[in-house]
């Protein structure tokens, strides 16, 4: 489609602001670019911003200042629909549909695309496999999964036309810390495979660590630092080292209380 | 003589009568599906129509049904015959739950649900179709449920301006003071709307996504 998107950054905001509108501003004067193929993760506490920034993207808000580039081309140049099938998207609440099966769930962008049912069903297996679930889950349906399962389902829709990039809204956030930690596991190996460029929003720091190939930390609808995981650790901005403290005090907790 | 016999003595006036009672209802319950239910989903895409036509759509049916008939009568073509005031009035009647229910089960799907069907692309179309309608299904058929019933009971009040259907009997029974023959009306309106009322449940229950 375009020439130019292999050298500059995958997604780029300038200037970036959203408001509602009754008036509250709830990002301003974003500036943050996400390079090709890596794992940018948005941090922040609620109301930070990480979320609306990430709707920016494929558009389920517009932004009231400022540009948006995806693949270097301005987001109102692209059309909204066929935008959004390039951008997989993971939800917290997972969003399955309760009414299709596994497969038919997996299947939804590639059946609307047009896929032949051959095709679409190659690809469920595959995708199935790829993200850890066993192919014979295929005829269920979301209400007879686990979280886990389900989390895992979700992530194979978001993958299944193989879009460039991956918005991924905590989509680990609602799962037991042991499932948590598999996923996190298995989303690097995951990603280490498929090189997708992915916006990933959290506000656990641990994961942001262990997941970002850079951390951008919001607050209040600001970005405050964009860092390596190295680096956020040992930095002297105050708002970082706060965050860093706050997690360190959470850590210490359970061994003072098992005295 | 009781009402059983009768029924069975006067059984082909009861048929016609029943059929006529079908055509009002049958007739009025299929145009106001097909008004009721797009509205319905109008209303989702464009909230601030919600109020007005969910509004509208109240204060029709506090209007008493009696008076509704007759306001019809002077209104053009469908003044001129009986059966098209009956059947104009009982759709409107059936408005309502048909509206409400399609409004509320559409509003009432899962917002994670389709945002995530947005997020992935789906076409307003797509969304409405393959997901919201879907969802929304046995809300919208209880809709259906309660427009029918409501309309079986209404139209026996359409015998008062000769639209014919069970009312006849109901109506002649109370000039005659003779409540066997208003039974003869009531019992087979009841029953249609018992009828109506379990196959609707059944299809509600057949066509409803797991």
């Amino acid at each position: 489609m375009n020439d130019a998107p292999n050298t500059g950054p995958a997604i780029e905001f300038r200037n970036v602001g959203y408001r509602l509108n009754n008036g509250t501003t709830l990002l301003r004067d974003l500036n943050l670019e996400v390079r090709r193929g890596e794992t940018l993760v948005l941090l922040g506490r609620s109301g930070s911003g990480k979320t609306t920034t990430l709707k920016l993207i494929n558009r389920l808000l517009t932004q009231s200042a400022g540009t948006i580039l995806v693949d270097g081309r301005s987001l109102e140049k692209w059309d909204v629909i066929r935008l959004r099938r390039m951008i997989g998207y993971v939800i917290q609440e997972v969003g399955l549909f309760p009414h299709f099966t596994v497969s038919r769930n997996i299947g939804v962008v590639p059946r609307i695309e047009g896929w032949s049912a051959d095709r679409i069903q190659r690809r469920v297996t595959e995708l199935l496999r790829l993200v850890g679930l066993e192919p014979q889950l295929a005829s269920r349906y979301p209400r007879e999964l686990s979280g886990g399962q389900r989390q895992r389902v979700g992530v194979a829709r978001a993958l299944a036309a193989d879009p460039s990039f991956l918005l991924m809204d905590e989509p680990f956030g609602a799962l037991d810390p042991i499932t948590r930690a598999e996923l996190q596991r298995e989303f690097l190996a995951l990603q280490q495979r498929l090189g997708k460029t992915v916006v990933f929003v959290t506000h656990d720091l641990r994961e942001a660590l262990l997941l970002g190939t850079r951390v951008a930390l919001m607050e209040s609808g600001q970005l405050v630092v964009t860092l390596t995981p190295d680096e956020f650790v040992h930095s002297t901005d105050a708002m970082v080292a706060a965050y860093v403290d706050a997690f360190r005090t959470e850590l210490s907790r359970p061994k003072e209380e098992a005295r | 003589m009781n009402v059983l016999q009768f029924i069975i003595q006067n059984h082909i006036e009861v048929l016609d009568l029943t059929a006529e009672h079908l055509w009002l209802v049958g007739a009025s319950i299929t145009l106001a599906v097909f008004i009721g239910i797009p509205l319905g989903i109008l209303i989702t895409r464009w909230p601030v129509l919600s109020k007005p036509v969910l509004g509208g759509a109240n204060i029709i049916q506090t209007v008493p049904s009696l008076a509704l008939f007759g306001f019809l009568l002077p209104a053009p073509w469908i003044g001129a015959r009986a059966d098209r005031i009956a059947i104009f009035a009982l759709i409107l009647y059936a408005l309502l739950p048909l509206i409400r229910n399609t409004y509320t089960g559409i509003r009432g799907v899962d917002p994670a649900v389709v945002e995530a069907g947005r997020g992935m692309g789906m076409t307003d179309s797509q969304l409405l179709w393959q997901v919201e309608l879907p969802l929304a299904f046995s809300v919208i058929i209880a809709g259906v449920r309660v427009a029918t019933v409501l309309s079986i009971g209404l139209a026996t009040i359409a015998a008062a301006i000769g639209a014919g259907g069970l009312g006849e009997f109901i109506f002649r029974g109370l000039a005659m003071v003779n409540n066997q023959v208003i039974l003869a009306g009531a019992i087979p309106a009841a029953a249609l709307a018992i009828l109506a009322d379990t196959s609707l449940g059944w299809l509600e229950k057949r066509l409803s996504p797991r």
